[in-house]
Protein backbone atom coordinates (compact mmCIF):
# COMPACT_ATOMS: atom_id res chain seq x y z
CA UNK A 1 0.00 0.00 0.00
CA UNK A 2 0.84 3.36 -0.66
CA UNK A 3 0.71 6.36 2.09
CA UNK A 4 1.58 10.19 0.88
CA UNK A 5 3.21 12.19 3.86
CA UNK A 6 2.34 15.90 3.57
CA UNK A 7 4.30 17.78 6.78
CA UNK A 8 6.78 20.61 6.32
CA UNK A 9 8.81 19.68 8.89
CA UNK A 10 11.87 17.01 7.46
CA UNK A 11 12.03 15.62 11.07
CA UNK A 12 8.56 14.65 10.74
CA UNK A 13 8.64 13.25 7.75
CA UNK A 14 11.27 11.18 8.49
CA UNK A 15 9.16 9.61 11.83
CA UNK A 16 6.33 9.05 10.08
CA UNK A 17 8.15 7.56 7.16
CA UNK A 18 9.69 5.29 9.31
CA UNK A 19 6.77 4.27 11.42
CA UNK A 20 4.91 3.84 7.53
CA UNK A 21 7.34 1.40 6.49
CA UNK A 22 7.53 -0.67 9.63
CA UNK A 23 3.37 -0.68 9.09
CA UNK A 24 3.70 -2.04 5.45
CA UNK A 25 3.44 1.05 3.48
CA UNK A 26 5.86 2.43 0.78
CA UNK A 27 5.58 5.73 1.40
CA UNK A 28 5.93 9.82 -0.68
CA UNK A 29 6.79 12.65 0.87
CA UNK A 30 5.27 16.24 0.59
CA UNK A 31 6.09 19.67 1.77
CA UNK A 32 2.82 21.23 2.04
CA UNK A 33 -0.55 20.57 0.72
CA UNK A 34 -0.26 22.16 -3.00
CA UNK A 35 2.85 19.73 -3.21
CA UNK A 36 0.79 16.81 -1.93
CA UNK A 37 -1.85 17.94 -4.74
CA UNK A 38 1.14 17.39 -7.26
CA UNK A 39 2.23 14.30 -5.79
CA UNK A 40 -1.53 12.84 -6.49
CA UNK A 41 -1.55 13.98 -9.75
CA UNK A 42 1.54 12.44 -10.75
CA UNK A 43 1.52 9.22 -8.44
CA UNK A 44 -2.42 9.13 -9.19
CA UNK A 45 -3.97 8.29 -5.52
CA UNK A 46 -2.35 6.81 -2.53
CA UNK A 47 -4.13 4.34 -0.16
CA UNK A 48 -3.64 7.03 2.68
CA UNK A 49 -2.48 10.63 3.10
CA UNK A 50 -1.22 11.46 6.33
CA UNK A 51 -1.57 15.42 6.42
CA UNK A 52 0.11 18.02 9.36
CA UNK A 53 -2.28 21.08 9.78
CA UNK A 54 -0.17 24.20 9.73
CA UNK A 55 2.10 24.24 6.39
CA UNK A 56 3.26 27.22 4.35
CA UNK A 57 1.47 27.64 1.27
CA UNK A 58 -1.36 25.15 1.54
CA UNK A 59 -2.41 23.87 5.14
CA UNK A 60 -3.45 20.31 5.78
CA UNK A 61 -7.35 21.40 6.18
CA UNK A 62 -7.65 23.24 3.03
CA UNK A 63 -5.84 20.25 1.52
CA UNK A 64 -8.84 17.89 2.43
CA UNK A 65 -11.09 20.36 1.39
CA UNK A 66 -9.20 20.66 -1.83
CA UNK A 67 -9.01 16.08 -1.83
CA UNK A 68 -12.70 15.82 -0.93
CA UNK A 69 -14.32 18.70 -3.40
CA UNK A 70 -11.95 17.83 -6.39
CA UNK A 71 -12.86 13.94 -5.81
CA UNK A 72 -9.08 13.79 -7.13
CA UNK A 73 -8.61 10.70 -4.78
CA UNK A 74 -11.89 10.01 -3.04
CA UNK A 75 -10.51 6.12 -1.99
CA UNK A 76 -7.17 7.66 -0.26
CA UNK A 77 -8.02 7.71 3.15
CA UNK A 78 -6.97 10.84 5.05
CA UNK A 79 -5.72 11.09 8.89
CA UNK A 80 -4.43 14.46 9.78
CA UNK A 81 -1.57 14.12 12.53
CA UNK A 82 -1.12 17.65 13.95
CA UNK A 83 -0.71 19.15 17.70
CA UNK A 84 -4.10 21.16 16.92
CA UNK A 85 -6.35 19.45 19.16
CA UNK A 86 -9.01 22.01 20.27
CA UNK A 87 -12.26 19.96 19.83
CA UNK A 88 -13.53 22.08 17.55
CA UNK A 89 -10.52 22.00 15.37
CA UNK A 90 -10.69 17.83 15.37
CA UNK A 91 -14.19 18.83 14.72
CA UNK A 92 -13.91 20.53 11.65
CA UNK A 93 -10.66 18.72 10.27
CA UNK A 94 -13.59 15.36 10.12
CA UNK A 95 -16.18 17.43 8.34
CA UNK A 96 -13.54 18.89 5.77
CA UNK A 97 -13.29 14.77 5.11
CA UNK A 98 -11.07 13.69 7.38
CA UNK A 99 -11.18 9.80 8.12
CA UNK A 100 -8.82 9.62 11.32
CA UNK A 101 -7.38 12.45 13.84
CA UNK A 102 -4.43 12.01 15.41
CA UNK A 103 -2.58 14.20 18.01
CA UNK A 104 1.14 14.66 18.47
CA UNK A 105 2.67 13.45 20.27
CA UNK A 106 1.54 10.03 18.75
CA UNK A 107 3.43 6.44 19.09
CA UNK A 108 3.57 4.06 16.39
CA UNK A 109 0.30 1.90 18.48
CA UNK A 110 -1.63 4.94 18.35
CA UNK A 111 -1.21 5.41 14.54
CA UNK A 112 -1.32 1.81 14.10
CA UNK A 113 -4.49 1.17 15.88
CA UNK A 114 -5.96 4.89 14.29
CA UNK A 115 -5.56 2.97 10.65
CA UNK A 116 -7.47 -0.40 11.74
CA UNK A 117 -10.25 1.91 12.65
CA UNK A 118 -10.46 3.12 8.96
CA UNK A 119 -9.76 -0.83 7.99
CA UNK A 120 -6.04 0.07 6.68
CA UNK A 121 -4.34 -2.91 9.05
CA UNK A 122 -2.29 -4.50 7.35
CA UNK A 123 -1.23 -8.57 8.39
CA UNK B 1 2.55 -10.32 44.43
CA UNK B 2 4.22 -7.30 46.21
CA UNK B 3 7.69 -6.40 44.88
CA UNK B 4 10.37 -5.42 46.90
CA UNK B 5 11.68 -2.09 47.48
CA UNK B 6 15.56 -2.84 46.03
CA UNK B 7 14.14 -5.31 43.32
CA UNK B 8 12.23 -1.77 42.57
CA UNK B 9 14.71 0.45 42.79
CA UNK B 10 16.74 -2.10 40.10
CA UNK B 11 14.01 -2.11 37.45
CA UNK B 12 13.90 1.90 38.11
CA UNK B 13 17.39 2.17 37.19
CA UNK B 14 17.11 0.14 34.24
CA UNK B 15 14.58 1.39 32.95
CA UNK B 16 16.62 4.95 32.98
CA UNK B 17 19.45 3.56 31.59
CA UNK B 18 18.07 1.35 28.79
CA UNK B 19 14.75 3.47 27.46
CA UNK B 20 15.31 6.80 29.14
CA UNK B 21 12.14 6.49 31.10
CA UNK B 22 11.91 7.83 34.95
CA UNK B 23 9.54 5.56 36.99
CA UNK B 24 8.75 7.39 40.28
CA UNK B 25 8.55 5.55 43.90
CA UNK B 26 4.92 4.52 43.66
CA UNK B 27 4.56 2.88 40.86
CA UNK B 28 5.28 -0.59 42.08
CA UNK B 29 1.59 -0.99 41.10
CA UNK B 30 2.55 -0.42 37.34
CA UNK B 31 5.97 -2.81 37.78
CA UNK B 32 4.19 -5.97 39.29
CA UNK B 33 1.35 -5.40 36.75
CA UNK B 34 3.31 -5.14 33.47
CA UNK B 35 6.19 -7.32 34.56
CA UNK B 36 4.67 -10.78 36.40
CA UNK B 37 3.10 -11.92 32.82
CA UNK B 38 7.08 -11.72 31.72
CA UNK B 39 8.27 -13.20 34.46
CA UNK B 40 5.79 -16.38 33.74
CA UNK B 41 6.95 -16.39 30.22
CA UNK B 42 10.64 -16.74 31.58
CA UNK B 43 9.51 -19.51 34.23
CA UNK B 44 10.88 -17.41 36.98
CA UNK B 45 9.43 -18.02 40.39
CA UNK B 46 8.05 -14.08 40.79
CA UNK B 47 9.18 -10.50 40.23
CA UNK B 48 12.14 -11.31 42.88
CA UNK B 49 13.00 -13.91 41.01
CA UNK B 50 13.37 -12.32 37.61
CA UNK B 51 14.95 -9.40 39.11
CA UNK B 52 17.56 -11.86 40.43
CA UNK B 53 18.05 -13.06 36.74
CA UNK B 54 18.35 -9.84 35.62
CA UNK B 55 21.02 -8.84 38.30
CA UNK B 56 23.07 -11.66 37.68
CA UNK B 57 22.11 -13.16 34.27
CA UNK B 58 21.15 -9.81 32.24
CA UNK B 59 20.13 -12.11 29.38
CA UNK B 60 19.54 -10.03 26.53
CA UNK B 61 15.99 -11.36 25.61
CA UNK B 62 14.41 -10.88 29.11
CA UNK B 63 16.01 -7.32 29.22
CA UNK B 64 14.13 -6.09 26.20
CA UNK B 65 11.13 -7.72 27.26
CA UNK B 66 11.48 -6.13 30.46
CA UNK B 67 11.66 -2.50 28.78
CA UNK B 68 9.38 -3.14 26.11
CA UNK B 69 6.93 -4.66 28.74
CA UNK B 70 7.51 -1.19 30.99
CA UNK B 71 7.32 1.30 28.06
CA UNK B 72 4.24 -0.44 25.84
CA UNK B 73 1.27 0.74 27.39
CA UNK B 74 -1.23 -1.86 26.11
CA UNK B 75 -4.52 -0.46 26.90
CA UNK B 76 -6.52 1.05 24.24
CA UNK B 77 -9.73 1.93 23.50
CA UNK B 78 -11.74 -0.84 21.38
CA UNK B 79 -8.45 -2.87 22.29
CA UNK B 80 -8.41 -5.68 20.07
CA UNK B 81 -11.60 -4.31 18.06
CA UNK B 82 -13.56 -8.22 17.40
CA UNK B 83 -14.61 -8.41 20.96
CA UNK B 84 -16.82 -4.89 21.04
CA UNK B 85 -18.06 -6.45 17.76
CA UNK B 86 -18.90 -9.81 19.34
CA UNK B 87 -20.59 -7.71 21.78
CA UNK B 88 -22.95 -5.39 19.55
CA UNK B 89 -23.95 -8.26 17.02
CA UNK B 90 -24.57 -11.30 19.50
CA UNK B 91 -23.81 -10.89 23.07
CA UNK B 92 -26.48 -7.71 23.46
CA UNK B 93 -28.82 -9.15 21.02
CA UNK B 94 -28.96 -12.25 23.02
CA UNK B 95 -29.14 -10.48 26.72
CA UNK B 96 -31.84 -8.38 25.61
CA UNK B 97 -33.90 -10.99 24.62
CA UNK B 98 -33.70 -12.81 27.69
CA UNK B 99 -33.87 -9.70 29.75
CA UNK B 100 -37.08 -7.87 28.34
CA UNK B 101 -39.24 -8.81 30.85
CA UNK B 102 -37.71 -7.02 33.89
CA UNK B 103 -35.88 -4.45 31.38
CA UNK B 104 -32.76 -5.36 33.63
CA UNK B 105 -28.69 -5.52 32.51
CA UNK B 106 -26.03 -6.27 35.41
CA UNK B 107 -22.25 -6.64 33.99
CA UNK B 108 -18.73 -6.52 35.70
CA UNK B 109 -15.46 -5.67 34.33
CA UNK B 110 -13.28 -7.14 36.61
CA UNK B 111 -9.77 -5.57 35.21
CA UNK B 112 -10.91 -2.51 34.64
CA UNK B 113 -6.73 -0.88 34.28
CA UNK B 114 -7.26 2.73 33.66
CA UNK B 115 -10.96 2.28 32.38
CA UNK B 116 -10.76 2.12 28.65
CA UNK B 117 -12.78 -0.68 28.82
CA UNK B 118 -15.56 -0.35 30.73
CA UNK B 119 -15.95 2.92 28.94
CA UNK B 120 -15.96 1.63 25.51
CA UNK B 121 -18.69 -0.77 26.68
CA UNK B 122 -20.26 1.99 27.66
CA UNK B 123 -19.66 3.74 24.41
CA UNK B 124 -20.97 0.41 22.35
CA UNK B 125 -24.18 0.65 24.32
CA UNK B 126 -24.80 3.86 23.91
CA UNK B 127 -23.95 3.88 19.97
CA UNK B 128 -25.82 0.87 18.89
CA UNK B 129 -28.23 -0.28 21.25
CA UNK B 130 -30.80 2.99 22.49
CA UNK B 131 -33.47 0.59 22.71
CA UNK B 132 -31.73 0.09 26.45
CA UNK B 133 -32.64 3.78 27.32
CA UNK B 134 -35.31 2.87 29.60
CA UNK B 135 -33.38 -0.28 31.16
CA UNK B 136 -32.39 -0.32 34.42
CA UNK B 137 -28.41 -1.04 33.51
CA UNK B 138 -25.19 -1.70 36.35
CA UNK B 139 -22.12 -1.41 35.52
CA UNK B 140 -19.72 -2.84 37.61
CA UNK B 141 -15.71 -1.71 36.94
CA UNK B 142 -13.09 -3.43 39.45
CA UNK B 143 -9.44 -2.82 39.61
CA UNK B 144 -6.88 -4.36 42.39
CA UNK B 145 -5.35 -0.75 42.08
CA UNK B 146 -6.84 1.84 44.03
CA UNK B 147 -4.75 4.36 41.91
CA UNK B 148 -6.46 2.90 39.08
CA UNK B 149 -9.95 3.19 40.48
CA UNK B 150 -9.33 6.66 40.81
CA UNK B 151 -7.74 7.41 37.32
CA UNK B 152 -11.23 5.55 36.22
CA UNK B 153 -13.32 7.66 38.37
CA UNK B 154 -11.23 10.79 37.06
CA UNK B 155 -12.08 9.79 33.49
CA UNK B 156 -9.03 11.98 32.40
CA UNK B 157 -6.84 11.03 30.01
CA UNK B 158 -3.89 12.34 27.93
CA UNK B 159 -3.95 13.03 24.09
CA UNK B 160 -1.04 10.17 23.87
CA UNK B 161 -4.26 7.96 25.93
CA UNK B 162 -6.78 9.46 23.91
CA UNK B 163 -4.63 8.54 20.17
CA UNK B 164 -4.39 5.10 21.13
CA UNK B 165 -7.77 3.27 19.70
CA UNK B 166 -10.27 5.76 20.14
CA UNK B 167 -12.97 6.66 16.63
CA UNK B 168 -12.55 10.33 16.73
CA UNK B 169 -16.04 10.79 15.90
CA UNK B 170 -17.07 9.04 19.47
CA UNK B 171 -13.71 11.04 21.04
CA UNK B 172 -15.76 14.31 20.30
CA UNK B 173 -19.27 12.67 21.44
CA UNK B 174 -18.47 11.54 24.54
CA UNK B 175 -15.58 13.22 26.00
CA UNK B 176 -14.36 17.14 26.32
CA UNK B 177 -11.08 19.31 26.85
CA UNK B 178 -10.06 19.79 29.90
CA UNK B 179 -6.48 21.84 29.92
CA UNK B 180 -4.16 19.55 27.91
CA UNK B 181 -6.43 16.39 28.80
CA UNK B 182 -9.77 15.10 28.06
CA UNK B 183 -12.53 14.49 30.10
CA UNK B 184 -14.87 11.81 29.92
CA UNK B 185 -18.55 13.35 29.89
CA UNK B 186 -20.77 12.73 32.91
CA UNK B 187 -23.35 11.65 30.83
CA UNK B 188 -21.01 8.29 30.43
CA UNK B 189 -19.22 8.28 33.63
CA UNK B 190 -22.50 8.31 35.37
CA UNK B 191 -23.05 4.58 34.83
CA UNK B 192 -20.77 3.01 35.82
CA UNK B 193 -19.61 2.03 39.20
CA UNK B 194 -15.70 1.71 40.32
CA UNK B 195 -14.40 -0.02 43.62
CA UNK B 196 -11.19 -1.84 43.99
CA UNK B 197 -11.07 -5.26 44.26
CA UNK B 198 -8.96 -8.47 44.40
CA UNK B 199 -9.66 -11.50 42.16
CA UNK B 200 -7.34 -13.56 44.16
CA UNK B 201 -9.34 -12.72 47.40
CA UNK B 202 -12.30 -13.87 48.86
CA UNK B 203 -15.22 -12.14 46.75
CA UNK B 204 -17.80 -9.79 47.46
CA UNK B 205 -21.25 -10.24 46.65
CA UNK B 206 -21.78 -9.33 43.06
CA UNK B 207 -25.18 -10.77 42.39
CA UNK B 208 -26.27 -12.10 39.42
CA UNK B 209 -24.77 -10.82 35.88
CA UNK B 210 -25.65 -11.33 32.36
CA UNK B 211 -22.01 -10.31 31.07
CA UNK B 212 -18.22 -9.93 32.76
CA UNK B 213 -15.56 -8.59 31.00
CA UNK B 214 -12.15 -10.67 32.34
CA UNK B 215 -9.59 -9.28 29.71
CA UNK B 216 -5.60 -9.65 29.77
CA UNK B 217 -5.88 -10.76 33.94
CA UNK B 218 -5.81 -14.01 33.91
CA UNK B 219 -2.30 -14.23 32.51
CA UNK B 220 -1.37 -13.12 36.42
CA UNK B 221 -2.30 -15.86 37.51
CA UNK B 222 -1.17 -19.87 38.38
CA UNK B 223 -3.80 -22.50 37.42
CA UNK B 224 -5.13 -23.00 40.77
CA UNK B 225 -5.98 -19.45 40.78
CA UNK B 226 -7.13 -19.22 37.25
CA UNK B 227 -9.50 -22.25 38.05
CA UNK B 228 -10.90 -20.55 41.24
CA UNK B 229 -11.49 -17.34 39.63
CA UNK B 230 -13.56 -19.14 36.63
CA UNK B 231 -15.27 -21.17 39.19
CA UNK B 232 -16.37 -17.86 41.04
CA UNK B 233 -17.44 -16.75 37.84
CA UNK B 234 -19.78 -19.02 36.75
CA UNK B 235 -21.26 -18.64 40.32
CA UNK B 236 -22.28 -14.96 39.48
CA UNK B 237 -22.92 -15.53 35.73
CA UNK B 238 -26.61 -16.77 35.04
CA UNK B 239 -27.00 -19.46 33.05
CA UNK B 240 -26.47 -18.92 29.53
CA UNK B 241 -24.23 -15.56 30.53
CA UNK B 242 -21.29 -14.21 28.86
CA UNK B 243 -17.64 -14.06 29.69
CA UNK B 244 -15.14 -12.15 27.55
CA UNK B 245 -11.21 -13.26 28.12
CA UNK B 246 -7.77 -12.01 26.64
CA UNK B 247 -7.07 -12.84 22.99
CA UNK B 248 -4.28 -15.19 24.72
CA UNK B 249 -6.61 -16.33 27.56
CA UNK B 250 -9.05 -19.40 27.24
CA UNK B 251 -11.01 -21.27 29.66
CA UNK B 252 -9.70 -24.89 27.46
CA UNK B 253 -8.05 -27.17 30.23
CA UNK B 254 -8.94 -24.74 33.25
CA UNK B 255 -13.24 -25.24 33.62
CA UNK B 256 -15.06 -27.03 31.61
CA UNK B 257 -18.53 -25.70 32.25
CA UNK B 258 -17.99 -22.26 29.33
CA UNK B 259 -18.72 -22.94 26.13
CA UNK B 260 -16.68 -21.89 23.22
CA UNK B 261 -18.31 -19.43 20.98
CA UNK B 262 -17.09 -18.11 18.30
CA UNK B 263 -19.22 -14.68 16.74
CA UNK B 264 -16.54 -12.97 14.01
CA UNK B 265 -13.19 -12.86 14.72
CA UNK B 266 -13.66 -12.87 18.45
CA UNK B 267 -14.31 -15.75 20.92
CA UNK B 268 -16.66 -15.46 23.88
CA UNK B 269 -17.47 -18.08 26.31
CA UNK B 270 -20.66 -18.70 27.70
CA UNK B 271 -22.19 -20.30 31.00
CA UNK B 272 -23.34 -23.36 30.30
CA UNK B 273 -27.10 -23.85 30.95
CA UNK B 274 -27.15 -26.88 32.15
Amino acid sequence: MKALIVDDSRAMRMILARTLKELGFDTVEALHGGDALEQIAVCGPFDLAIVDWNMPEMDGLEFVRRVRGTHCADSMRIVMVTTESEAERVAAALSAGADEYVMKPFTKDALSSKLEIIGLALP
Amino acid sequence: MSIQTADFDYVRTLLRERAAIVLEPGKEYLVEARLLPVARSFGCEGLGDLVRRLRFGGEAPLVTRVVEAMTTNETSWFRDLHPFDALATMVIPDTIRVRAGEKRLRMWCGAASSGQEPYTVLMVLAEKFPELAGWNIEFLATDISSEMVAKCNAGRYSQLEMNRGMPTPLLLKYFERDGLDWKVRDELRKRVTFRTMNLAAPWPSLGTLDVVFLRNVMIYFDVPTKRSILAGIRRVLRPGGWLFLGSAESTLGLDDGFERVTEGKAVVYRNRKD
